[in-house]
């Protein structure tokens, strides 16, 4: 186990490795600088602005050598300016007048994860302050979604071929089929527009106060999270995601009913709830384990499309808007957590196939 | 000036306007039934309800793709004068001649959303199905070889798609299709390298095949090298020296994202059921006749795992149908005025709670088309089961 998980861990990193670098490699192409240089420096700069404005801020040392600085191996630049004081990386991160008060080396490693061009703060506080928003969402679209998919996974898959088990099954591939930039704008057209839909039929029932059911804007919600705000975007990702679950729980436990140990329960006389919650469930959820687990970074596509639909600023948001301006070290950050989100639930959902499955827990 | 229309009108005018679409369902239906014994897999088909639903669906919209220019009833580009955000079934003012109503009403441009609905779904289908199907040859190429030989290759292998695979969908899209990366090499060199996998699976299905009969081989292996290069010069680097093949770099751009993200799917898919079927007698017979790798990989496993490569293919479609919609959603690698149904979309959504009939009329197609291919999937994976 313990070789298991080192070997794995070991995998891991060198995928981020890899990930990271082709980030860096896409997001510092001569092009994407040219345009950070024209968003910074004045949009009508000409082509020799736009080479020495590079050179001041560092962007025209080699790549690799500037992905080293980035991780904290290499050391960062330096240059000595008209007055003689000396500037560079680390001076300007760490925002020392000293030049000898900076560390040499200042990167991912050193906890440095630079500034962002877009929302003019430091890279950790912006991440930090959305993934905490994003937390939240990915809280409530999995208390949502887990049970649900579960549920009707479990109710098709028990007897199979039944009429509940058609119903379910459709149900379930037809949620696999709405993406949550159809979903949204149905629930938004349906739930939560003054002229349309049900919020002006219940308005002249005078059974709702406001003018819309639900929030089609999610914005209020990052200070006070309530049903009428937050439901919309969570149903959202929570339907996407929940089909394909559902499907792998109702293929997982009708193998799980076909078994002999099931026959002989039956045969017993155990009454058919017993047998489903007692001797069949816990088969049966090892497969939507892991699934659960693979789901997760899956979802990260959902949050963006969500947190941009209900304009929630939350890690999505943030993706979206650094992607849209170039904003190099954001993106970077926001490329190590998302990856950093795939590689964890990847390995959890490893140690726990391997945990939960006791023919492969013993070999 | 004409009333507007009630929605049974506006129904009853749909339902004539997409006469052709109904017209060739019924044909290929009343025929795919007489004949469904004599049709394989196919035929069978038509036993499942589920499959037949599904397969109606994608008819329907594949059907709505050919004949787009015989159904919508206005240019899906044209701005119309007091069309803006008309509600559905709205007279134009000045029909000049055209079509009196615009069916499903205006967007925000006052262009008429039915005529960009059905035009939208000739730009999904026109990139869907064949990246879709690069996707598998790629995945089949390297899936074999991977799962039939293993060792150094397979690690590799297996690594490089995992390394894809971790990458975040949206992510990749946000860095690979961006307007400074069409004008670099990258799209270029990616295109070059996957767009070269379809020509040598041909190669090598042919030759594995053929190689005992020189003469044939040569002929066949001749003609799938000079239409498959011919093909690959006009769509990897616009070079064709006759025009016909080309694609212009944006729609490049795209078609590459969506194969570089599909790909690594399929490939281990298939290194998985090429790692279950090479245990089986008929591979260790072909063994011990004495063929050759490529041979037993093409020509007695693929043969064998098409089952569930079929069912695959067509969630995969609608799959690559849900990409291609996020990408117009945010934007990326789309013409300004493209009809297709994922910037229709993004379009909508800004005055959604307003005028919401802009942005779910393409959103409602593009749910159909993929629920259809779903629908499709399951009935083929329950008729592909009975035998």
């Amino acid at each position: 186990m313990v070789s298991f998980l080192l070997r794995r861990i070991g995998v891991m990193l060198v995928t981020a490795l890899c990930l990271t670098f082709i980030v860096f490699y896409l997001t510092n192409l001569p092009a994407k600088l040219d345009t950070l240089a024209k968003t910074q420096a004045g949009s009508r700069i000409s082509d020799a602005e736009v080479a020495s404005w590079l050179e001041r801020n560092g962007y025209n040392r080699p790549m690799l050598l500037r992905y080293g600085e980035w991780l904290g191996v290499a050391p960062g630049w330096t240059r000595e300016q008209a007055d003689g004081s000396v500037t560079g990386r680390c001076q300007q991160l760490t925002d020392s007048t000293e030049p000898e008060a900076a560390p040499t080396r200042c990167g991912l490693f050193q906890g440095y994860w630079g500034n962002s061009t877009r929302f003019r703060a430091p890279v950790s506080e912006v991440v930090g302050a959305r993934l905490g928003a994003t937390g939240l969402l990915m809280m409530w679209v999995l208390i949502v979604m887990v049970p649900m998919a579960l549920i009707v996974g479990v109710l098709a898959g028990m007897r199979e071929g039944s009429r509940t088990d058609r119903g379910l099954s459709t149900f379930a591939i037809a949620s696999t089929a709405t993406p949550e930039y159809v979903s949204g704008v149905v629930f938004i057209a349906l739930l939560a527009s003054s002229t349309i839909g049900l919020s002006p039929l219940l308005v002249s029932w005078g059974w709702i106060d406001g003018p819309v059911l639900f929030q089609g804007n999610a914005r209020s919600a990052l200070e006070k999270i309530t049903f009428w705000n937050f439901a919309l975007p969570v149903m959202t990702i929570a339907l996407y995601g929940m089909g394909y679950i559902a499907r792998i729980t109702r293929a997982s436990m009708t193998e799980v009913m076909t078994q002999q140990y099931i026959r002989t329960a039956r045969l017993k006389g155990v009454s058919f709830t017993n047998i489903v919650l007692r001797h069949a469930l816990r088969n049966a959820l090892i497969a939507p384990f892991t699934v659960i687990m693979l789901q997760i970074p899956w979802l990260l596509n959902g949050v963006v499309i969500v947190e941009v639909l209900f304009s929630y600023p939350g890690f999505g948001w943030t993706l979206f808007e650094a992607a849209a301006n170039n904003d190099i070290e954001l993106l970077l950050a926001a490329s190590v957590v998302a990856v950093l989100v795939v590689l964890v639930t990847q390995l959890i959902s490893d140690i726990g196939y391997v945990w939960l499955n006791p023919r492969i827990r013993i070999s | 000036m004409t009333d507007p229309l009630g929605w049974l009108e506006i129904l009853g005018r749909l339902f004539i306007q997409l006469w052709p679409v109904w017209a060739a369902l019924v044909v290929l239906y009343a025929l795919s039934i007489t004949y469904k014994r004599r049709l394989g897999l196919y035929g069978k088909l038509f036993d499942s309800t589920v499959g037949m639903i599904g397969f109606a669906l994608v008819m329907f919209w594949v059907f709505a793709a050919l004949f787009a220019d015989m159904i919508i009833t206005h240019d899906p580009l044209g701005q119309f004068s007091g069309m803006r955000n008309a509600a559905p079934g709205s007279p134009l003012r000045d029909p000049a001649g055209g079509y009196e109503f615009f069916l499903l009403g205006g967007d925000a441009l006052a262009r008429d959303v039915f005529s960009r609905m059905v035009a939208g779904s000739r730009e999904v289908l026109r990139i869907a199905p064949f990246a879709a199907m690069i996707s598998f040859m790629i995945g089949i190429s390297l899936g074999l070889p991977a799962g039939y030989i293993g060792g150094r290759l397979d690690t590799l292998l297996t690594f490089t798609a995992n390394l894809v695979l971790a990458f975040p969908v949206i992510l990749l899209f946000f860095l690979l299709v961006a307007p400074e990366i069409q004008n670099t090499a990258i799209p270029r060199v990616m295109a070059g390298i996957l767009f070269l996998m379809p020509v040598l699976f041909f190669t090598v299905l042919l030759n594995a095949r053929l190689f005992t009969q020189p003469m044939k081989r040569n002929l066949y292996v001749g003609a799938v090298l000079v239409v498959g290069l011919w093909a690959y010069s006009g769509l990897a680097f616009n070079a064709d020296p006759l025009g016909v093949w080309g694609m212009s770099p944006n729609l490049l751009n795209v078609f590459v994202a969506v194969v570089f993200v599909n790909a690594p799917t399929v490939f281990r898919i298939v290194r998985g059921i090429t790692m279950d079927i090479k245990t089986r007698d008929y591979v260790a017979a072909a063994q011990t006749r004495g063929e050759g790798p490529w041979y037993i990989m093409l020509w007695e496993i693929l043969p064998n795992a098409r089952g569930p490569l079929i069912v695959d293919f067509c969630l995969r479609i609608g799959y690559t149908t849900i990409l291609l919609g996020t990408l117009g959603f945010f934007g990326l690698g789309v013409a300004p005025e493209s009809p297709d149904w994922g910037s229709t979309i993004n379009q909508g959504r800004r005055l959604l709670t307003v005028y919401p009939h802009a942005a779910l009329a393409p959103a409602l197609a593009l749910m159909s088309l993929v629920l259809g291919l779903n629908l499709l999937a399951d009935g083929l994976r329950e008729e592909s089961l009975k035998d």
